[in-house]
């Protein structure tokens, strides 16, 4: 296996940007209908991505860093791609999410309208091109691939909410890539190097005369980013985006957020752990990520819609995230990371979750707002379909009790509560936090509000969801069992079997993640496998050659 | 030419960020093709202007940077073009399929 590895990479790298584009541009060769073969192509398509993700992963995990160069010319003059043990982590995050919301949507959701498989896989390309990139402008345009593909999926099964909510989303993302654009631009424009290996090591070299005009070309592509993540005052969008598109997509869009965290965590270790210009912009990335997490948390507890709270936790999770980046702690960042990929993973689940109880609630005739998933539809399809599958589905043994105990995991995930995931990440934040400095050095006003403000918000969601559960599940009697198909339920579980085995495996993992951070404070390991990597001779020299 | 394009970039951008804060889709899609003619122009003018500079290397010119124009924003640009293009072309699908399904061109789906 590590033969075959040693033989794949750094190959290997492009895989997961490659292979959803080839698989999409079959699927489009396919044609309109063909569900089965569609969903059967994405499904191993997927999967095939969750492999080569963990293999790289593993491999970074060994040998550092490594770096490729897809056109095979010398790093500050092409564009780089590059792995680290961040980039494989997010990449293995985003492709464990992408099968488990293709299971799930392949239940029924996938029939609510056209193009659903296609956009799915340019989704993940897109994600994985952002997570690989290490060229800043390469990344907006892997920025505007996802986006894309999101805009397409947002819009999946149609219906006027998703509209309406398309339109704002849409309009505020556009205006946060010509930010983007902005801030590239003048980054460029001082440094000359949209390379960000180069671009870090560049910064030193910046007059005095040029300082302020980095300082704003960052600060106007955090902007960008933080729209991306959703940071007050720029996540108004959020809320009717997540809770209006379907399940299985607003699963996939958890991760979204992320890309936003993961370009701010990137760019800000790179340009700004250390050097001439250590620490700018910290400040700001704290009191964003504190008021938007307590926001979001207040939110979910004016809200009494399940996706609604749903699309809450994931503003808390982002603001949280954003709050420690903003502390400048690596011991803290480590922790971070931990608490990032398990509350992905919880919100994910969530999203998944409270379709099976939306529909629940609803009873037998499901009403949903998507115009092409009718009841007559779905009837018409059983004709229509080859294999004749029935779309009645069939009772899911112990249904009720794996949505009760996967709503109170997700509960106990989103208000970071013991013994899952999210708790530990959360006690490693804090007392990264608070011992920051040593034992004995007195904590700082900055530790303190953020142990507030993360013990309050965990207080928040855990009444908030408190209250809906014991609304959706203890005060209605009289209901039949839920309907949970088995590509609806596996996901959920393994979702949530992922954030416990997180927890189990506490020990090794966290001490991934905290090799993570203190591989992006040290930076040397990434700058050195971007700027090093080895221009390989053209086939006519090598011909030539001995 | 500097204060020219200054001030073209500004009159663009300007006008694009008062027809975004606008209630109709089609003042939206208006002002974000502005904002975006006005990030282009701003990402070519990033390289410094220049007039009658070759772009990539041409023969009978010494190579060196005094004699060429930085070509890297114009690649950008370019790229930068199609996207904020794509884009609009998508936004406007978006607009009318919510004039179609509710009836009005407010953004919010409704007439406040």
């Amino acid at each position: 296996m590590s033969a075959l590895l040693q033989g794949l990479m750094p190959h290997l790298m492009v895989a997961p940007i490659l292979l959803p584009m080839l698989v999409a541009a079959v699927m489009l060769l396919v044609g309109e209908g063909k569900r089965a073969a569609k969903l059967v192509l994405g499904m191993s398509s997927t999967l095939l991505g969750l492999a080569i993700s963990v293999a790289l992963f593993a491999w970074v995990d060994a040998h550092g860093a490594v770096a490729y160069l897809p056109g095979n010319w010398p790093a500050p003059f092409g564009i780089t791609l590059a792995v680290d043990r961040l980039s494989a982590g997010m990449l293995v995050l985003t492709w464990l999410l992408g099968a488990s919301a293709l299971s799930f949507a392949s239940a029924r959701w996938h029939r609510a309208g056209v193009h659903f498989h296609p956009l799915f896989q340019l989704q993940l390309m897109g994600l994985s091109g952002a997570f690989l990139t290490a060229d800043v402008f390469n990344l907006f345009v892997f920025f505007e691939i996802l986006l894309a593909a999101s805009y397409g999926l947002l819009l999946h099964g149609s219906g006027k909410p998703r509209v309406r909510a398309g339109v704002h989303y849409v309009a505020v993302n556009l205006a946060a890539s010509s930010l983007f654009l902005i801030g590239v631009a003048m980054i460029y424009g001082v440094t000359g190097t949209l390379n960000m290996a180069e671009l870090s090591a560049r910064l030193s070299g910046v007059g005095v005369a040029n300082r302020q005009l980095i300082d704003a070309g960052a600060a106007i592509l955090a902007v960008a980013f933080l729209a991306k993540a959703a940071a007050w005052p720029l996540n108004f969008w959020l809320v009717p985006a997540y809770a209006s598109a379907t399940p299985p997509v607003a699963a996939m869009f958890a991760v979204l957020t992320k890309v936003g965290i993961y370009a701010l965590v990137r760019l800000w270790t790179l340009m700004f752990a250390g050097g001439p210009l250590a620490g700018f912009g910290a400040d700001g990335l704290f009191v964003f990520g504190v008021v938007s997490s307590v926001l979001a948390a207040l939110g979910m507890m004016a809200s009494q819609r399940l996706a609604v709270q749903a699309a809450g936790g994931v503003m808390v999770s982002a603001g949280t995230l954003l709050a420690a980046l903003g502390l400048g702690e690596e011991a803290v960042l480590g922790s971070a990371v931990f608490y990032l990929v398990s509350s992905t993973l919880a919100s994910s689940a969530f999203f998944l979750l409270v379709d099976v109880v939306e529909r629940w609630r609803a009873g037998a005739t499901v009403v949903d707002e998507a115009p092409f998933l009718s009841a007559t539809l779905e009837a018409q399809e059983v004709n229509l379909d080859d294999e004749e599958e029935p779309l009645v589905a069939l009772p899911f043994p112990a249904s009720t009790a794996l949505m009760g105990m996967a709503f109170i995991a997700c509960t106990l995930l989103i208000s970071g509560l013991p013994p899952l995931s999210t708790f530990i990440g959360k006690v490693g934040m804090l007392s990264a936090a608070l011992g920051a400095g040593g034992a004995s050095a007195p904590v700082s006003a900055r530790a303190w509000l953020f142990t507030g403000v993360l013990l309050g918000c965990g207080l928040l969601t855990l009444i908030a969801l408190t209250r809906t559960g014991i609304r959706t599940f203890w005060s209605e009697m009289h209901r039949q069992p839920p309907r949970v198909r088995a590509p609806e339920g596996l996901p959920l579980v393994a979702l949530l079997t992922a954030c416990g085995v997180l927890a189990l495996a506490a020990g090794p993992t966290m001490e991934l993640a905290s090799a993570t951070a203190r591989s992006l404070y040290d930076r040397r390991g990434y700058i050195k496998a971007v700027l090093g990597a080895e221009v390989r001779p053209p086939p006519t020299a090598r011909e030539a050659g001995p | 030419m500097e204060v020219v394009l200054a001030v073209a970039i500004g009159i663009l951008a300007g006008s694009g960020v008062w027809l975004l804060l606008r209630p109709r889709t089609f003042q939206l899609v208006i002002g974000l093709s502005l904002l975006s003619y006005a990030v282009n122009l701003f990402i070519f003018s990033i390289g410094g202007l220049a007039i009658d500079k070759e772009p990539i290397l041409a023969d009978g010119v010494p190579p060196d940077l005094a004699h060429y124009t930085d070509p890297v924003p114009q690649a950008l640009v370019l790229t930068a073009i199609v996207i904020s293009f794509a884009m609009t072309a998508l936004l406007l699908v978006i607009t009318l399929a919510s004039r179609g399904m509710t009836g009005t061109d407010h953004v919010d789906g409704t007439e406040v």
